[in-house]
């Protein structure tokens, strides 16, 4: 008994003292800081409040949406909250206060329609464009635009159809499909322009990067729906195939859709309730616009230099200040 | 030691006195009609393929989609005024109060404080003291360096958020399914009832629930653990329902005749002899809580989850694997110290468990440790915010750098694989399945069904049909329904090759097993990136990532099948000279059938499992169905039909194989049909 009990001891003190030890390098009481916090708190107004920021997967949006949020947390002082989700579940979360700002929406015509004030509840508001222009349309990979300069008009497809054949397309040439959140209309697209070709879905952006990778490293035949803004247009500059030019109201019926896909004017939606509020940070919102470019530079910080998203946001920022300020007011 | 986390998704061995395989000669004779119904349905699919293959564009929905989607509207439409998602939104507020109480006590700063409080030193401390108290020194160890490898590698703040949400789920599991698996284990009636709800709470795509758990509990928290509560509930329900309903009988006249209420008989008797099988539904449970930790984070739950999908969103390997691997550790300290802990219940229930004394000592002596150490992480900041590390961006780095390599190497011979096994295998079949008119393929099912399975398959199979014709994406599920069972075809191969090598050579199994428990434990994710490399967006890469997942589980079974073979009956032969191909082919085989054929359920329904994963990787069909549902709110409805049809796939493969593994003993109770065949059908992250 006396021998257990001594060990139980000897144990204790020997933590103890491994503890101590530790702790003595590693500086600072939590006290301090706890009562410094105190302080602070009392003296700040909390003018900001909390932001929710919706973050959807793909890095382009991720880039402005850390750059929003780090430039509303370090210069306004808000409490910014990521939420990694997708587009529709985010649209929901406007009305449950779960989410304040989706900074890139690439058109959601059925989501506007449930949540916009005139058709649906009225908790989700169009705040404008974000000054990115979304471009979607074919695209093939560099060397083979190149190799056949004609296939960049859709004419000129169905003769290079069997190059394009795979284990998946059934003989005919593949068109490689996108991630499904995206709006496309591929498979239309290909029989109203009698197209010898399947869509074949990659299923999400991931896939179709590793397919255009391999595809311009080995010089295989590929084309599929792809868009700009997007970081991998840098390290791979896809390129575009002309289709019929888009009109108005081509696209009307998803099922006759024979056209190119439009510019589409990228914009942020915000949650009506928030964007009422007095958050200092919906100005920042309101105001922030920037380019393409701007984007991409953000976009391969993470993507391919692996930085994270607050270290690659915190360095645009700081190379850019005057047109933060911009958004400042 | 291996076994344990083995049961994580897998299945007990066959114990060794299961009753014996079917005799050899009603299954050959099977195959007769079944070659005549084969070269029949060729025949007319000759004249016919191509036509009423009620094939749907990708995009394209019918009126049926949209009358589905239009009941979600409604239910978003009015959910300011429905008293349901009144009350469903009150709990997910507990809910996320909970979360965050928690999360400040143990993870994020408690403001004013700068620092939780209860830093990293204090966290770490309690958990390795609660290992030691409720199991042993080694597990102590265990739980220690675990704990610490979460911080090392940069995930602290991570492991935790899905520590506090598997618990959180794992103790809502442990209160309402305890009382329902009393329920079904006192009472057929109950079982017969509740059982269906089970298989599909398992065999349910998860993507297809996640939206309306949202609309009904919220983004983040407490729909995370709303949807892992969903997966991980029917464990429990079913392990210790059966472990409930197995006491002895008996015994329990025994004690009736003593005059016992059902209470006295239930606390006193059934709940404390069933605690051992009570105990392995807990850790099953937990497992399945931890596997839902990547499909959480769609909706913003938090935890590891979250650093795994963002290196899928930059596709980098390296950035989804130490998170990844980091959700294994959690898993192998979980299992081992649940498994442990009622090794040590059962021994202590037996009055042995060491020495009181000397326990007594170490729960004293550790206590104080644990006080110290909780008070020290409340007074410094080094003791309470884990000191950064680099190791797991070099480990990150590492692992890129070597799959990249893999990656250029075997491209080309990838490449050629996949071309081969998919024009001359996948394609073909494909082309008999799909391509029949709808009617034929129905027929044709129907009929292999009564020949493998008998009647009862045949009407379950009838109506599974029937549903998934029913839902308007019968051409889809033809193609799902051909690539599961090509994968599942390509599975059982793998299981033959090394389940019979791992069964033959004890340092084989144990050199095997750890590779297999992690290939069941890291979520597809992880994995997705690298294959997609080796293979592109295709349905081979679907079919290997299904492979991947379902393999382990189906080479276990055939191992412990094979190994499960009487010494005897082998020693018998060996006399008779026969050559070990002889002996593996005449003997181990023949006489392992049962487990074979289990082998076989359970491969097709993993497989199955892994049909949304597929669909995010260029397979098509029912998985892109349910991605494209999950990504648009217009086509909810679609994802939705095409989540009932995989379930109806599910229902009807497993009806089929479980009829064609033993019509007579299909009502039988017993460890098999309780633990393997109807046990988990989901996948880690689907």
């Amino acid at each position: 008994m006396r021998n257990t009990r001594s060990r139980a001891v000897r144990l204790g003190v020997l933590v103890t003292a491994a503890v101590m030890v530790l702790s003595a390098c590693g500086g600072g009481s939590i006290e301090e800081q706890t009562e410094a916090n105190e302080e602070a708190a009392g003296e700040a107004g909390g003018e900001c409040g909390d932001l929710n920021m919706a973050v959807n997967p793909w890095v382009g949006y991720e880039a402005s949406a850390y750059v929003v949020g780090t430039v509303a947390q370090d210069q306004l002082g808000c409490t910014v909250n990521y939420k990694e989700l997708k587009e529709d579940v985010s649209w929901q979360g406007f009305g449950t206060g779960e989410v304040d700002v989706v900074i890139e929406d690439w058109g959601h015509p059925d989501l506007e329609k449930k949540f916009f004030a005139e058709e649906g509840d009225g908790t989700a508001e169009d705040f404008g464009p974000q000054g990115n222009v979304g471009i979607i349309g074919w695209f093939v990979p560099p060397w083979l635009a190149e190799e056949h300069p004609d296939i960049l008009e859709w004419e000129n497809l169905n003769k290079y159809a069997s190059e394009f054949a795979t284990s998946e397309s059934g003989g005919k040439g593949q068109f490689l499909g996108a991630d499904p959140s995206y709006v496309q209309f591929d498979e239309a697209i290909v029989s109203n322009l009698d197209l010898d070709f399947k869509v074949v879905f990659s299923g999400s952006e991931a896939a179709s990067i590793e397919a255009f990778r391999k595809a311009e490293e080995n010089k295989e035949w590929v084309i599929g729906y792809w868009y700009e803004p997007q970081y991998f247009n840098a390290e791979v500059p896809m390129q575009r195939v002309a289709l019929p030019p888009y009109e108005e109201g081509c696209q009307d019926d998803p099922q006759e859709v024979a056209c190119d896909y439009p510019e589409t004017e990228l914009k942020k939606i915000v949650g009506t309730e928030w964007a009422a509020s007095d958050s200092t940070a919906v100005d920042l919102v309101r105001n922030f616009t920037w380019t393409n470019e701007d984007q991409n530079v953000v976009a391969g910080y993470i993507a391919e230099d692996g930085m994270s998203p607050e270290d690659a946001a915190a360095k645009w920022i700081e190379e850019n200040q005057d047109t933060v300020d911009t958004w400042l007011g | 030691m291996t076994a344990t986390i083995a049961r994580s998704s897998t299945p007990q061995p066959v114990e060794p006195g299961a009753p014996p395989p079917v005799e050899e000669h009603t299954s050959i004779s099977r195959w007769i009609p079944a070659t005549v119904i084969l070269a029949a349905w060729i025949v007319v699919w000759y004249f016919t393929n191509g036509t009423q293959t009620l094939s749907l564009p990708g995009t394209s929905r019918t009126d049926l989609h949209d009358r589905l989607t239009e009941f979600q509207n409604d239910l978003l439409a009015g959910r300011d005024t429905n008293p349901l998602m009144q009350f469903t939104n009150a709990i997910a507020d507990a809910l996320r109060s909970l979360f965050e109480w928690i999360q400040k006590l143990v993870v994020v700063p408690s403001f004013p404080r700068p620092v939780p409080e209860i830093g990293w030193l204090g966290v770490t401390t309690l958990a390795t003291y609660v290992a030691l108290v409720v199991a042993s020194w080694r597990i102590a160890l265990l739980v220690l360096a675990s704990f610490l490898s979460f911080g090392v590698l940069g995930f602290w703040e991570d492991s935790l958020d899905l520590l506090v949400i598997t618990g959180i789920s794992v103790v809502l599991a442990v209160v309402i399914g305890i009382p329902l698996a009393v329920l079904i284990g006192t009472s057929r009636r109950a079982s017969s009832i509740v059982t269906p709800f089970l298989d599909f709470m398992q065999t349910m795509p998860t993507f297809v629930y996640l939206l309306p758990i949202v609309l009904f509990f919220g983004i983040g928290p407490s729909a995370a653990v709303v949807s892992t509560l969903i997966y991980a509930l029917p464990p429990i329900i079913r392990i210790a329902g059966f472990g409930i309903r197995e006491v002895s009988s008996t015994t329990v006249e025994a004690t009736d005749s003593a005059g016992q209420t059902y209470w006295q008989r239930l606390v006193k008797v059934q709940l404390p002899m069933a605690r051992k099988t009570i105990i392995v539904g807990l850790n099953q449970t937990t497992l399945a809580a931890l596997s839902m930790a990547t499909l959480a984070a769609f909706v913003n739950g938090p935890g590891l989850g979250k650093p795994v999908l963002a290196g899928l969103r930059i596709n980098d390997v390296g950035t989804a694997f130490v998170p990844g691997a980091l959700i294994v550790v959690m898993a192998v300290m979980l299992d081992r110290t649940t498994t442990a802990a009622s090794e040590r219940a059962e021994k202590v229930a037996r009055g042995g468990g060491g020495d009181p004394r000397v326990r007594r000592g170490l729960i004293i002596g550790g206590g104080v440790a644990t006080l110290v150490a909780v008070y020290l992480s409340r007074t410094y900041v080094s003791l309470a915010e884990f000191p950064e590390y680099s190791i797991g961006d070099r480990v990150a780095s590492g692992v890129s750098d070597g799959i990249d390599w893999f990656t250029d190497t075997f491209g080309g011979a990838t490449e050629w694989i996949k071309d081969v096994i998919t024009n001359e295998f996948l394609n073909r079949t494909q082309a008999l399945l799909a391509d029949s008119p709808w009617w034929l393929a129905f027929a044709a099912i129907a009929a292999l069904a009564f020949v493998f399975g008998g009647v009862r398959a045949l009407v379950s199979t009838i109506v599974c049909l029937a549903g998934i014709w029913y839902f308007d994406l019968w051409h889809d599920a033809m193609i799902t329904l051909n690539m599961t069972l090509v994968a599942t075809v390509l599975v059982m191969v793998l299981a033959l090759v090394f389940g019979v090598w791992m069964a033959r050579d004890r340092r084989v199994d144990l050199g095997i097993r750890p590779l297999l428990d992690a290939g069941q434990t890291i979520p597809p994710f992880v994995y997705l990136i690298p294959v997609l490399a080796l293979f592109g967006p295709s349905r081979f890469t679907a079919i290997v990532a299904g492979i991947v997942y379902a393999a382990p589980a189906a080479i276990k079974l055939v191992a412990d099948g094979v190994k499960g073979v009487s010494p005897t009956t082998i020693e018998a032969g060996r006399s008779t000279g026969q050559t070990t191909w002889q002996e593996i082919t005449k003997v181990q085989l023949p006489m392992a059938k049962g487990s074979l054929v289990l082998a076989t359920n359970q491969g097709l329904l993993y497989v199955l499992a892994m049909t949304v994963i597929g669909g995010l990787v260029g397979a098509g069909a029912l998985g892109y169905d349910v991605v494209y549902g999950f990504a648009r709110s217009e086509a909810w409805g679609k994802g939705l039909a095409a989540g009932i049809t995989i379930v109806l796939l599910g229902v009807m493969l497993d009806r089929i194989t479980r009829a064609a593994a033993d019509v007579r003993r299909d009502d039988g109770p017993g460890s098999r049909r309780a633990f393997n065949l109807r046990l988990p059908i989901g996948p880690p992250s689907n």
